[in-house]
């Protein structure tokens, strides 16, 4: 069974705009699905139709097999939301915003409360569960929504960006997480600017821009369109000029730092040897950019043609 | 495991929202239930201790007792439509009001969440201002059940109307303009201070406009056993009203009017 189906949806805002043009999408149940596109594309408009925040012009979304707009409760009753934006009274105690909310999915209050302490201590805010929540860090707010979004225990978990802004070592525990929810049988959809956190975490991935998908596939295979890897090696030594390899473009950028773009038919061992007869010792060596960031830059400008070494918008680990 | 659709859990959800109001109305206390006690108290002082013994009788009665169940019910009015407006509006412009959005409550318990949150603090302070004229005038009740349902059904009302206030209103100022201009000027007018059959001819008939003479003389009916309007009049009148902001309330948010985009 599909934990959401998405069929012909198109929404068009009053002020004119055309956010969604007509999308197909299924996410099958247990799946790790990633959901990415630059600022405008749509993302967000999807997940506020999904979840019922955004009423949809035409189109189904359904979910495990019930339709959002023809049977919302029950719909709803499946899915838990992490919005973007912090949609919580912060005048209330973490521990009430959790309680109330499973109250607002029927979830008795002393199983609301027993689950909101599981959820707190999970996600490491127990100890501040009856202070102010106006007090907790960025992070902590993110990580409140999450067990608020678990606490009636839904089938289909959407994270619109949950990581934005917070600190890698967060970031990675929120992962570490949601990763242990989806492997104990959630589905989970997220949606991020981090490339780095779909590629790690996800098995599929949808690509929307401008209002339309332009990839949805595995990540294993989006992977694999990549033909060309660029890599920096750090030398040991400094050197006067980059070593020539044939089919390999290198350059140096500066005297102990090589960037070299390789293709995939080509080996790295040739590369390794030259620069070995040559007396240059590689140091270190890493991904120029992230894999997923090149092929997403590539797919989103493909009608403008630019290629993602062009862009100067995606960087590691920070917003496309 | 989710948890299932259904009348328990509907039931629920509705205990959930008035717990939280009712909560939220005892926890800041200062500023729900004691001012409109204060306000009452120094009525009471100025038109019914001081001014009131000058102006004599009115309906029969002596003007302090006269002006007891038209006092309790602005009070009862202004804390409906002020509780549901502030709290819904602030949980729409804090944007907390999505967590009920995209949860399985239908819109007919999230309205009725609110409104009782609204009517439990009207009769709070209802009761609490009742008490206070009890010091001043003395304890009247004519007819509990009559006395118990107009106060009830005039905080319905006012609370939808207040729920509708709140759906439209895009800032703070938008949720004043109406108690101010309008509501304010209804209750005074509304046969508060004085019976409507002291005014002349065009103008008796044109304060008989006003939803809330009827509510304040069957409430006055109720405590002190006087009325310028017929009972069923009254109870039609605010049925009535109540039935259409039900129904304004119900369409706005069906169709998430000022709520989903």
């Amino acid at each position: 069974m599909n934990a959401l189906e998405v069929c012909d949806l198109k929404k068009t805002y009053g002020n004119g705009v055309e956010a969604l043009k007509g999308i197909n999408l299924n996410v099958a149940e247990g799946d790790f699905f990633a959901l990415l596109g630059p600022n405008g594309a749509g993302k967000s408009t999807l997940i506020g139709i999904v979840s019922s925040l955004v009423n949809a012009t035409a189109g189904e979304t359904r979910v495990f097999n019930i339709s959002v707009q023809k049977d919302r409760s029950r719909a709803m009753a499946e899915i838990g939301l992490v919005p973007q934006e912090i949609n919580f009274n912060q005048f209330e105690k973490p521990f009430d915003i959790v309680v109330n909310q499973g109250g607002y999915y029927g979830v008795p209050r002393k199983v609301a409360k027993e689950r909101a302490e599981k959820y707190l201590t999970q996600l490491a805010l127990w100890d501040k569960a009856f202070g102010p929540s106006r007090q907790l860090s960025g992070g902590m707010k993110r990580r409140l929504m999450i067990a608020r979004a678990m606490v009636h225990e839904p089938r289909l978990l959407i994270l619109d960006e949950p990581t934005a802004g917070v600190d890698i070592e967060i970031r990675r525990s929120m992962w570490r997480f949601i990763r242990e929810i989806n492997e104990a049988g959630t589905t989970v959809i997220l949606t991020t600017h981090y490339l780095e956190e779909a590629e790690s975490l996800c098995r599929n991935i949808a690509i929307i821009d401008h209002g339309e998908i332009v990839e949805n596939t595995t990540v294993k295979a989006l992977l694999g369109k990549l033909d060309v890897e660029t890599f920096i090696l750090d030398l040991r030594e400094p050197v006067d000029r980059a070593p020539e390899v044939d089919g390999m473009v290198i350059v140096l950028t500066d005297p102990t730092t090589l960037e070299a773009s390789i293709p995939k038919s080509r080996s790295l061992n040739r590369l390794f040897r030259v620069l070995e007869d040559q007396g240059m010792e590689v140091k270190s060596m890493r991904n120029k950019v992230n894999r997923l960031e090149e092929l997403f830059v590539r797919l989103i400008h493909a009608d403008e043609g630019q290629t993602a070494s062009e862009s100067p918008a995606v960087k590691r680990g920070a917003p496309a | 495991m989710t948890e299932k659709v259904s009348a328990r859990s509907y039931w629920i959800g509705y205990q959930t929202i008035l717990i939280k109001e009712v909560t939220r109305i005892i926890r800041i206390w200062a500023q729900t239930l004691l001012p409109p006690v204060i306000t009452m108290s120094l009525y009471f002082v100025i038109f019914g201790a001081i001014i009131g013994r000058r102006v004599g009788e009115m309906g029969g009665m002596p003007y302090m007792d006269f002006i007891v169940p038209g006092l309790i019910m602005l009070t009862v009015i202004t804390n409906s439509y002020g509780n549901i407006t502030s709290s819904f509006f602030g949980a729409k412009f804090g944007k907390h009001v999505e967590e009920l959005l995209v949860s399985p409550l239908p819109p007919w318990i999230i309205l009725a969440g609110y409104v009782s949150g609204a009517v439990f603090r009207a009769m709070s302070v209802g009761v609490l201002v009742w008490l206070v004229a009890g010091a001043f005038s003395g304890f009247h009740m004519h007819n509990l059940a009559v006395t118990l349902t107009i106060l009830l059904l005039t905080s319905i009302v006012f609370a939808l109307g207040g729920f509708i206030n709140a759906i439209y209103a895009q800032k703070f100022d938008d949720i004043s303009i109406i108690p101010t201009f309008v509501l304010q000027p209804m209750t005074y007018l509304g046969g508060v201070f004085f019976s409507v059959s002291l005014l002349p001819g065009i103008a008796q008939q044109i304060a008989l406009i006003n939803p809330i003479v009827y509510m304040v003389n069957a409430f006055r009916y109720g405590l002190l056993g006087v009325t310028d309007v017929p009972l069923w009049v009254a109870y039609a009148m605010i049925l009535g009203f109540g039935a259409v902001l039900f129904w304004i309330c119900m369409r706005l948010l069906t169709k998430g009017v000022g709520l989903r985009s």
